[in-house]
């Protein structure tokens, strides 16, 4: 409990400097806000239409005066205005948000339902070739960038079958949840066969070092049957280096998926990201990336927790 | 009447083509009921591949059986060929009817299970006991290994146990079925001497308990005259003699045996003591290396902000003297501070308090700016392999400042053939050399600087007897010649007796008796070495009754600013000082 709150602790220093770097990066960008909204009109503007604009959206004032203004801000719980969207930040990012959760938990979901059993069906069977069957399908899956997979997807359901996925307006899990799982299980797929194939590779790996251990041995001598061997002495033993992967994986999705976002038109936080870098929204941008710092952070967390709950060897907080 | 366990011709190999690449090659023995056979030979000697053969493990651990016949006669009297029994059959005997103890007792238990739900799967796979029942038996098994406050004991992690606590929960597995035959693979070679001894006073108790039959694998023919009827001597995967332990210790007949009884280091009680470079009283030499008040110790925080609450107390106030050409053997069991003592003589450690002064030598010629070397424990563990032997001879001359050049060479070409190494060996690689090998190409790495004081670290504790033998004389004619200090650390008596002209014996960080090697060893004066000595076990003391004895090593956690009382010492004789116990 006390490592937890000391753990907690640390998350304001983290998002302080996250905060800093992006404020910083996102003005490194040549352009601002009005360029990008205005394109080639920017350049009729008055300079006095200039200045009242940039007084508008606060960008006047020197870097620190609205760094200062923007932190203010977040304390009081207000992330700002997005300059495309016209709306509160947080709200956008929000509205976004619940899509990205399930994507990532879908694809996480498929990853270790196919990518564990896969992982141990190749390191029980290592060297026979069902194992290195095994380990080619991962090798590709790895090795397939994600816009080829979707792309593939897509054109051998509407060629093959006639079928195009579910497009059109998300629909929210809790609204409708057929139609919203009929949108998100092919882009859940698509990610899930690569972060399936790392979890096969790294899970096979885990367990094959596992079953040489010497209380797999001793378990054997106790005359305990090959399931139980695998299952209740190697596997939870094999299980960290996985939980790290996924945490790490779980984590990048929670940022969005740009690629297969935009392959199936989803509105996910990947896109608004990029389209507000592009903007040079930079409320948006700023928010949004504290955003993710911060679920990952608390995805990081949960990795840890799990290693004590997994590992009784591991003691956080001590030295 | 039909023998417990027959083996007749087994053969076992490795590989793609086990036939090729035979381990275990024609072995044969009988095992009566109650009768304890000990298996002894050198690593490589396929010892424990028959063992492991036996209950069919070794499927499992890469190796097949290319032939031979095993019979176990099972609990109910019926014969069982274990070469043709099918995995189901054998999930059945493992465990019910063969139990077996291993090496490692730190990774031989799950790591992620606790030790009761351990030992419970032993009832539940063969009793069929489950919940309450399991949990009860589970704690009488922990009572019978003699583990204090079993019922609490049972919800520990194998990690918050000694090794001699998780060897014994290891046997509390093993005979919770109260099979008829235990294997005991080299059960406590990864233990301290003193935890050993209870480790075999308990077998041999449990022996006589339930009439059980054992067959126990060791390197260690000490250990063989304590607790074996019969022995099998093992070499290159034959079994070169079989018979009676008193035959086999009193009249050995194949002179692998005799080589074997000839090369363990005997301990003798300090009759076997050195005699050569004795401390000249008179001489007013200067040491070549002199130690203070060495204190260490390792603050305990309960997090990276808040103060030390209390420190480990790794070395509390330790004072010796090591004179040019002679050997102090600092002794002690795992934890005691002896290797802590050993690291901050190398500035490897930083002390806390004390001080050191390294006499340079005075025959001139060189001498060196790092007059410290040093030789690990583990020669495969302590040689980089990636180097070739002549890079890693020339790191320590590269490390301090120094350039190799014609005479680093010649120098390194005389060491390697001053330790008994082939000169074309500076090109080749670590992992072409043997075990034993590779300790003399520590050593010689470690005479490069030319030093005045060599810290030999358990250095001969990893190699079989006969290569350790060796190492050891090597050692000692290189102390001659060059007139090296040698501080030895070691927690075997017997090799201690071997070579050191002084002994510093080491308990919680405190030396508790020093002085002349023989006084020490025939007349110990402190508990601690008393205890330590009669744990020793040698050839001349047979089927002896060990003693029993639970007491735990004491915490060195100390509060902050805990200061040891001042040591009273009480002299027996010339330079044999003993700590007086309060």
């Amino acid at each position: 409990m006390n490592y937890l709150m000391r753990r907690l602790a640390t998350f304001p220093l983290v998002l302080l400097g996250v905060s800093i770097l992006v404020f910083v990066a996102i003005r490194l960008v040549p352009g601002d806000s009005i360029t990008a909204m205005l394109g080639t009109e920017a350049g009729l503007l008055t300079p006095a239409q200039r200045e009242s604009l940039a007084a508008y959206f606060g960008i006047d004032q020197p870097w620190f005066v609205q760094y200062w203004r923007w932190i203010g801000g977040i304390l009081h719980g207000n992330f700002g205005i997005s300059v495309t969207y016209g709306r509160p930040v947080l709200d956008v990012i929000l509205e976004r948000f619940p899509l990205t959760l399930e994507l990532a938990v879908l694809s996480m979901i498929i990853a270790l339902a196919v990518g564990m059993p896969a992982g141990i069906y190749a390191a029980t069977h290592s060297e026979k070739p069902s194992d290195l069957g095994v380990r080619i399908v991962a090798m590709v899956g790895q090795s397939t960038p994600s816009f080829v997979l979707g792309l593939l997807i897509i054109y051998t359901l509407s060629a093959g079958f006639g079928v195009l996925p579910a497009m059109g307006e998300f629909a929210p899990l809790w609204q409708d949840p057929l139609r919203n799982l009929s949108q998100l299980i092919l882009p859940a797929i698509t990610l899930g066969f690569a972060f399936a194939a790392s979890v096969t590779r790294i899970s096979r790996s885990a367990m094959l070092d596992v079953l040489g251990d010497d209380y797999v041995r001793t378990a054997r001598s106790k005359g305990a049957s090959a399931r139980s061997v695998i299952w209740r002495h190697a596997l939870p033993n094999a299980l960290i280096p996985v939980v790290t992967l996924s945490g790490i994986e779980f984590g990048y999705l929670l940022g969005g998926a740009v690629i297969v976002e935009q392959i199936y038109a989803l509105p996910g936080l990947g896109r608004m990201v990029l389209d507000a870098i592009l903007q040079r929204d930079y409320a948006l941008v700023q928010g949004a990336v504290l955003f993710i710092a911060f679920n990952f952070m608390i995805v990081n967390l949960l990795v840890d927790l799990a290693y004590v709950a997994l590992d009784p060897r591991i003691r956080l907080g001590e030295q | 009447m039909t023998p417990l366990l027959s083996v007749h011709d087994l053969r076992v190999g490795f590989g793609r083509n086990p036939q090729a690449n035979e381990v275990v090659r024609g072995v044969s023995f009988d095992l009566a009921d109650g009768e304890t056979l000990a298996i002894v030979g050198e690593s490589g000697s396929g010892k424990s591949v028959t063992a492991l053969s036996i209950n069919r493990l070794i499927d499992f651990g890469g190796g097949r059986i290319t032939g031979g016949a095993m019979t176990l006669k099972r609990a109910d009297g019926s014969l069982v060929d274990l070469m043709t029994a099918t995995e189901a059959q054998l999930t059945g005997i493992r465990g019910a009817e063969i139990g077996m103890i291993f090496q490692e007792p730190m990774t031989s238990l799950n790591p992620v299970l606790t030790i009761g739900s351990q030992i419970e799967e032993s009832f539940r796979l063969h009793r069929g006991l489950t919940g309450r029942q399991a949990i009860a038996a589970a704690k009488d098994a922990l009572d019978r290994v003699r583990i204090p406050d079993a019922a609490r004991r049972l919800k520990y992690t194998p990690n918050q146990l000694s090794g001699g606590m998780l060897q014994r929960v290891m046997i509390a597995i093993a005979l919770a079925c109260n099979p008829r035959l235990l294997i005991a693979d080299e059960p406590t070679t990864a233990l301290d001497v003193t935890v050993q001894a209870q480790i075999m006073a308990l077998l041999a108790e449990l022996k006589r308990e339930t009439g059980m039959s054992v067959i126990f694998i060791t390197h260690d023919i000490g250990l063989v005259a304590g607790i074996a009827d019969r022995v099998m001597v093992m070499q290159n995967g034959q079994a070169v003699e079989q018979g009676e332990l008193n035959q086999i210790l009193d009249r050995p007949q194949h002179p692998y045996t005799q080589h074997l009884l000839h090369a363990v280091p005997h301990f003798a009680n300090g009759s076997n003591a050195r005699v050569d470079g004795q401390r000249d009283k008179g001489a007013a030499e200067e040491p070549a290396l002199e130690v203070n008040g060495l204190v260490v110790r390792f603050p305990l925080k309960s997090n990276f902000f808040s103060r030390a609450t209390g420190a480990v107390h790794a070395v509390d106030g330790v004072d010796f003297d090591l004179m040019p050409g002679e050997t102090l053997a600092i002794v002690g069991e795992s934890g005691s501070g002896k290797s802590t003592t050993a690291k901050a003589v190398l500035g490897l450690v930083r002390s806390t308090r004390g001080s050191f002064s390294v006499g340079t030598r005075k025959t001139a010629a060189g001498h060196s700016a790092k007059p410290v070397q040093m030789v690990f424990q583990n020669p495969y563990a302590s040689l980089n392999p990636r180097l070739t032997i002549e890079s890693i001879l020339a790191e320590p001359v590269i490390a301090t400042g120094g350039r190799v050049n014609a005479e680093t060479l010649a120098r390194m070409a005389s060491l390697l053939e001053r330790v008994g190494l082939p000169r074309n060996s500076l090109e080749r690689y670590p992992h072409e050399f043997s075990g034993g090998q590779r300790q003399r190409l520590c050593i010689a790495r470690a005479l490069m600087l030319n030093p005045s004081v060599v810290v030999l670290d358990e250095a001969v504790s990893a190699l079989d007897v006969s290569v350790q033998a060796k190492v050891l004389e090597l050692l000692v004619d290189l102390q001659r010649e060059f007139g090296l200090a040698y501080l030895f650390i070691s927690h075997d008596m017997a090799v201690v007796e071997r070579i050191a002209h002084r002994i510093a014996v080491i308990y919680a960080g405190q030396i508790v008796e020093i002085g002349d090697a023989a006084s020490v060893l025939s007349k110990p004066r402190h508990s601690y070495t008393k205890k330590l000595i009669s744990a020793v076990p040698t050839i001349e003391r047979r089927r002896e009754h060990f003693e029993l004895d639970t007491r735990q090593v004491p915490s060195l956690v100390r509060p902050r600013g805990f200061e040891p009382a001042p040591a009273r010492w009480e002299t027996f004789g010339g330079d044999h000082l003993a700590r007086v116990e309060g």
